[in-house]
């Protein structure tokens, strides 16, 4: 009886299991390769660009998180 | 992990098309190609009108990628949407799937011949080693290997358009729709200029009413 329990409640719980839905998903990528773009280090002075430790990713989105922060007029105006 | 996203206020763009300038001149984008543009609704009417910028939104679910027949789309790290145009054919099918009319399709000229695919990249370049003139002339700057956002954003005189971490800027907005309030404190002097005087404090959002 017990089994006959158990059995019934694993189909009653089968559909809960949901199918991955998005189709790109299962696409692949078929062009070259990419870099990431804390790989090139900070760019030349010339182009008055961020600091960070090339190829260290935290330090780079930090720089991107100091440069997205400076678009709130709040913290740049109230110094 | 960041997750870069843009978010236009409509409260705040003028529609000066600052930003679609901005892309442009920044990505040297040919003629007859919009990767970002600005959309008015009830334009001319008094106090209906309303106007956002719209580009590539990085879908998360991106409908371009899941129906290009030869799979040059790929996703950052960042969830930038880019795209190979080596790979490209210019079917079209992207254009037909996205939602928000983005990916453009050159006639002649620079970024690719035989009507190669462009889109807005998030100043993000393309698969093409960075900051070399190879990038440039296909997919235009890459700004974030700069440690920059892209410029439309960056570039926005009223900062109605804002790009970067969505996490981030998702907080920027939420404050500053608190702060909102009416009248001249949507886009007042003080706003976008500041108090003028040392010491000064940006004004509270207001706190929502407790029961007593």
């Amino acid at each position: 009886m017990r089994a006959l329990l158990v059995v019934a409640a694993l189909l009653a719980l089968a559909a809960c299991g949901e199918r991955e839905q998005v189709a790109a998903g299962e696409r692949t990528y078929q062009g070259k390769p990419d870099a990431k773009p804390w790989e090139s280090g900070p760019p030349p002075a010339a182009l008055r660009g961020g600091t960070w430790k090339q190829g260290d990713r935290a330090s780079w989105e930090d720089q991107i998180r100091t440069r997205t922060l400076a678009q709130h007029e709040d913290r740049r105006i109230y110094q | 992990m960041a997750r870069m996203k843009f978010l236009c206020d409509v409260e705040r763009c003028i529609e000066c098309n600052g930003c679609v300038t901005a892309c442009k001149n920044e990505n040297e984008v040919p003629w007859g190609v919009n990767r970002r543009r600005v959309v008015t609704l009830n334009d001319g009417v008094v106090g209906a009108e309303k106007s956002i910028s719209v580009a590539c939104m990085h879908c998360s679910d991106a409908p371009c990628m899941a129906v290009c027949p030869v799979d040059c789309f790929y996703k950052t790290d960042d969830g930038i949407v880019l795209h190979d145009k080596d790979l490209c054919i210019g079917c079209g099918y992207c254009f037909y799937a996205c939602p928000f009319g983005a990916p453009q399709f050159p006639q002649a000229g620079a970024f690719g011949l035989r009507g190669k695919m462009d889109k807005c990249t998030f100043c993000a370049g393309g698969p093409e080693a960075d900051r070399t003139q190879a990038e440039f002339s296909k997919y235009g700057r890459n700004r974030l290997a700069e440690g920059k956002l892209p410029a439309c954003a960056e570039m926005c005189s009223t900062k109605a358009l804002l790009g970067g971490d969505g996490d981030v800027v998702a907080d920027i907005y939420r404050e500053r729709v608190l702060r909102r309030g009416k009248g001249s404190e949507v886009w007042g002097w003080g706003t976008a200029y500041g108090p003028g005087k040392p010491g000064a404090q940006p004004p509270q959002a207001p706190r929502p009413a407790t029961k007593s």
